[in-house]
Formats: C-alpha cells, sequence, structure tokens
C-alpha cells in the first residue's frame, strides 16, 4: 500500500536517510524502531513531502508521491500524527478537529466528530477548551483523532505515548486497539517494543538513516541479540 | 461639547478607516511573516479605480465594487508574483521589495492618470446630513463609512470565527507544515487572505475618494498610521487591529483639536496654538510608546 524505495533526503548539507526500504500492507500494523536521532521521524517527514527527498520512490495508492506536496499527500490519503503533537494553539479542541476534516479516502462510513469521540471519550468534555489548555494526554488523543478525522488510508503515529503517564498511554494504545480491529493500516513509531510486539504484525528497524532490518512480530521477539544491538533493551 | 462630539465621530470614521486598512496588513504580517510597504498602494489602486468608473458610469457602488474587485486582484497578484517569493526572507529584503512596489505603482497611477489629482464627488444619496446628536448635523457619507466599517469587522468575525476558511487561517497562522499535511492548501489559502487584505484596502481606498484628493503617493500617508495600528494591536490580531484603530482615529482627531485649546489655559494663545498642534501630531507616536511599554507586544498579543 505504501512503499519507500531507496528514500535518500538531507537536512542541508548533512545527509540524514541514506536509502531506506519499507512496506506497509494495507491492513496491517507496522512500526518503525530504532534508537534516537536514527532517522525515523525524517522518514515520516519525508512521506509526508515536509523534508525533501533527494533520491528513491515513495509509492502510495498506485502513485509516486515523493515530489508531490504535503496536501496533495494528505488528500491522497496519509493522516500524520506528528512527533509533538502540534496541536494548534489557537485553535478549540472542536476546532482542531473540525478545520481539516474530510472524507479523503471516501470511506462509506466517515469519522466525525461524534465518531472520533467514541474512540477518545475523555475528549468530549473539553471541546470548547484552546488547544495550548490541553494535557498532554489529551493533546496526544487529539492530535491522533485530528488525523482520524481526514479519514487516512494510512495512519501515521511518531511517538504517541512519549512523555506520557501509563494510564493516558493505556488509553492511546486502547484507542490503536480499536483502530487496528477495524481494519485501519497504521505505521507507528515508539519506544515501547513490549506493546508494539503484541499489536503490530511487522516491524522495521532504522539504523543511520538505513533499514536493516525488517520481520515479523515473532522473529523480533524471539531474538533477544538484535533487541540489543539496535533497540538497546 | 457638540464641535466635541462631531470631532468624536471624525475620529471613529478615521478609525473605520484605519481599521480597513489594517485588518488586512496585521492579518498577511501575522500569518505569512511579510512585511508589505505596499499595502497603501492598493488603497491607491482602490481610490484611483472607484473615481474613474464612478465618473464614467455616475454610479457610486459600481465605483466601490470595481474598486474592491481591482484591489483584489492586483493583490493576489502582487502575492503570486513578489510576495511568495519574499516569504522566510530576511526583513530588508521584503522591505526592499515592497517599497519599490510601492515606485512602481505610484509611477503607474502617474502613467494612467497623470500627475493632476483626480476628485470624486459624494453619490447624491449620502450627500446629505443627519442629525445622529440633535442639533450636530453630521455628514451622512462619514456616516455611511462608520457603518461600512461595523459591517466589515462582523463579516471579518464570523469569517474567522464560524467558518472552516476562518479556522484553517489561523491553524496556519500558528502551524503552517501541521496545516498542510491534513490536506489543506496552504500557498492557496494564503493567496487568499492576502487578496483579502487589498480588497479591504481597496475598499478604503474608494471610500476616501470623496473625503481626499485621489493622487499618486496618497497611499504613503495612512500607510504610517496603519503600522501604528497594527503595532499597537498586536500584530496578526484582527480584534486588536480593530481596537487600535479606532485609539489611534481618536487620538489623531482629538488631538489636533484639543490640545491647543488644553494648552491655551496655561500658555499664551499664539504658543499654545503652535505647541498644541506640534504635539498633537506626536500624539499617536505617544500612544505607541506609552503602549508598547506596558505591552510590548502590543493589546492583544498573538501566542507563539
Ligand atoms: N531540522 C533538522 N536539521 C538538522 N538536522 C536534523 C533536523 N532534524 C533532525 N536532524 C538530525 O537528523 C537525524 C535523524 O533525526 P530524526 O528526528 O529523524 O531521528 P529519530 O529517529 O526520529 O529520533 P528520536 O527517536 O529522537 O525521535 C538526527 O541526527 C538529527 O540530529
Ligand atoms: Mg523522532
Amino acid at each position: 500500500m505504501l512503499t519507500l524505495q531507496g528514500v535518500e533526503a538531507f537536512y542541508g548539507s548533512s545527509q540524514v536517510l541514506f536509502g531506506v526500504d519499507l512496506q506497509l500492507e494495507a491492513g496491517s500494523v507496522t512500526t518503525l524502531l530504532g534508537r534516537n536521532g536514527m532517522g525515523k521521524t525524517s522518514v515520516v517527514r519525508a512521506i509526508m513531502g515536509i523534508l525533501p527527498v533527494h533520491a528513491g520512490v515513495i509509492r502510495f495508492a498506485g502513485r509516486e508521491i515523493q515530489l508531490m506536496p504535503s496536501y496533495s499527500i494528505a488528500r491522497l490519503g496519509i493522516g500524520m500524527v506528528p512527533e509533538g503533537r502540534q496541536i494548534f494553539p489557537n485553535l478549540t479542541l472542536r476546532e482542531n478537529l473540525l478545520a481539516a476534516a474530510a472524507n479523503y479516502s471516501g470511506s462509506s462510513e466517515p469519522y466525525d466528530l461524534d465518531h472520533v469521540l467514541t474512540i477518545f471519550p475523555k475528549l468530549g468534555d473539553r471541546l470548547s477548551h484552546f488547544g495550548n489548555q490541553l494535557s498532554g494526554g489529551e493533546q496526544q488523543m487529539l492530535a491522533v483523532a485530528r488525523a482520524l478525522m481526514i479519514n487516512p488510508r494510512v495512519l501515521i503515529l511518531d511517538e504517541a505515548t512519549e512523555g506520557l503517564a501509563p494510564l493516558i498511554r493505556a488509553e492511546i494504545w486502547r484507542g490503536l486497539n480499536i483502530l487496528k480491529q477495524k481494519g485501519q493500516t497504521i505505521l507507528v513509531i515508539d519506544k515501547n517494543l513490549d506493546v508494539l510486539l503484541r499489536i503490530a504484525d511487522h516491524h522495521h528497524i532504522i539504523e543511520n538513516g538505513r533499514v536493516v532490518w525488517s520481520g515479523s512480530s515473532a522473529r523480533l521477539a524471539a531474538d533477544d541479540a538484535l533487541q540489543e544491538r539496535y533497540l538497546g533493551v | 461639547m457638540l464641535l466635541f462630539l462631531e470631532q468624536l465621530l471624525n475620529g471613529l470614521q478615521l478609525g473605520v478607516m484605519l481599521f480597513l486598512m489594517s485588518a488586512g496588513l496585521t492579518l498577511v504580517f501575522g500569518i505569512m511573516r511579510v512585511i508589505n510597504l505596499a499595502h497603501g498602494s492598493l488603497y491607491m489602486v482602490g481610490a484611483y479605480v472607484a473615481a474613474t468608473v464612478f465618473l464614467h458610469s455616475g454610479s457610486f457602488i459600481l465605483g466601490l465594487l470595481a474598486a474592491i474587485t481591482a484591489a483584489g486582484l492586483v493583490g493576489m497578484l502582487v502575492e503570486l508574483l513578489v510576495l511568495r517569493r519574499l516569504y522566510g526572507r530576511d526583513h530588508l529584503d521584503q522591505v526592499l521589495a515592497t517599497f519599490g512596489l510601492i515606485l512602481f505603482f505610484n509611477e503607474l497611477t502617474v502613467i494612467i492618470w497623470g500627475r493632476q489629482p483626480l476628485f470624486m464627488d459624494v453619490p447624491d444619496l449620502l450627500s446629505g446630513t443627519i442629525e445622529v446628536i440633535p442639533g450636530a448635523p453630521y455628514p451622512s457619507y462619514r456616516l455611511a463609512i462608520i457603518l461600512a466599517g461595523i459591517l466589515v469587522a462582523a463579516f471579518l468575525y464570523l469569517l474567522f470565527n464560524h467558518t472552516r476558511l476562518g479556522m484553517q487561517i489561523r491553524a496556519g497562522a500558528s502551524n503552517r507544515e501541521m496545516i498542510a499535511a491534513l490536506g489543506v492548501n496552504i500557498k492557496l489559502l494564503n493567496t487568499l487572505v492576502f487578496g483579502l487584505g487589498a480588497l479591504l484596502a481597496g475598499l478604503a481606498g474608494a471610500m476616501a475618494g470623496p473625503i481626499l484628493a485621489v493622487e499618486s503617493g496618497m497611499g504613503e500617508s495612512i500607510l504610517i498610521l496603519t503600522f501604528v495600528v497594527i503595532v499597537i494591536g498586536g500584530i496578526g490580531s484582527i480584534r486588536g487591529a480593530l481596537i487600535a484603530a479606532l485609539m489611534v482615529g481618536m487620538v489623531e482627531t482629538l488631538g489636533g483639536f484639543m490640545l491647543p485649546a488644553l494648552l491655551r489655559l496655561f500658555l499664551p494663545a499664539a504658543t499654545a496654538d503652535g505647541a498644541g498642534a506640534s504635539l498633537a501630531s506626536m500624539s499617536v507616536y505617544m500612544l505607541m510608546a506609552v503602549v508598547l511599554v506596558l505591552r510590548p507586544h502590543g493589546l492583544f498579543p498573538v501566542h507563539d
């Protein structure tokens, strides 16, 4: 559904991605793992058209998207939950959800306000609060809900549980499980390997801007040496 | 006392003009982070087009519509051809490039309309006076300007706070990258915002036509006050622009009227008039200084 081949990218003159290969099957939950600074967020930004791709191909929904502007990529059906949440602070929670809402995947049961609130009910009491008045957990749930409101074919989550208390994390994972049950295709970046081994089907490990290992949950779970070498666990 | 009330209305009317000018400028400055000195040129375009169409067709409404259309289109063209290249560049580059645009537009109006100023009549329907304050008839045209300002303020309020387009514009002002990643064509949105600001400047110019001489360079004097307004109001804030425009309009109008009178209380008349006039011309800048000392980011600072 989404494929990266030999993707290279730079920040200024310093190269950050050195030929990334990655595949996402429709309906699967796939991870991108790796230690700090290895290039996970850069991969997301490259997919999203935010970080220019210098070489390589990104295919999505039968199109090459690596030269498209961000908004076209989103309209083809990629929804991003960015690192750091990036909630609009000057919009209310409700406005954050509604500002860009659309049914880009042409879903027959598109997400709307009521529907996303059933996945994250806690957001329901905060609808008229401004983005900068929300707690970290609320902001994070909002970031996921906001991405769902464009009805993406693929949902990408970059560190969606970072810096959250365990209970709030559980809330996010619960939300993702619901989405998974519904058949949502998801690419997830996170540090909680044990949860990911349960929830995800397929994993990629990135090191210094290259994908160095790909495989199933079972294979990754069984390989302690691999985990230690690339993930430091 | 009647004179004072009349001056108050004059101040309100100047405030409305300044609001129309500053709404667009503060948006462009706040959202695209670009300093556009040529905003006054769009005001001038509005005035010239309104005067010309009014002269030829005899219809003020037609002149007004032509003016806002022309200013809006010229604004979008300027955004596409020039300003778009200036986003994210140094403020000095922006000042130089848009100063160049001022010279360009001033020359262009001389080429098209000549050096003689155009004079535009007040439309017949609004040529009378109305006694808003008993005993002090006030020109209905100036009241119409005040009314237009109220309508524009209401329109902008609804647009920004109660439409999806408004939400997207506000979202884009705080995080362009994120709103684009949600499928919003932010470049197009910026062009539209710029067009809207230009249209309002054109409206101000068209309405100023019957009050001022329509001439090359007429945009510069109001531009300076407009910058004072957006600095006082807080760059990027429409609400701030509204409040600050009214404050500046009042201070500018009432200052010229009251300061000499005030000084006459303790100074010889001639000295008082002279000093009063100089103080009056400084008064809006003193207002700006006071506001900035108390609130360095203006009255309604936009979060960041
Ligand atoms: N805007 C930037 N300008 C320059 N270099 C950057 C920029 N953003 C990231 N980098 C560098 O690119 C490399 C990859 O960063 P990236 O954010 O993609 O890593 P990551 O795997 O997401 O890390 P983390 O786990 O900390 O989120 C790092 O060395 C980082 O310092
Ligand atoms: Mg990261």
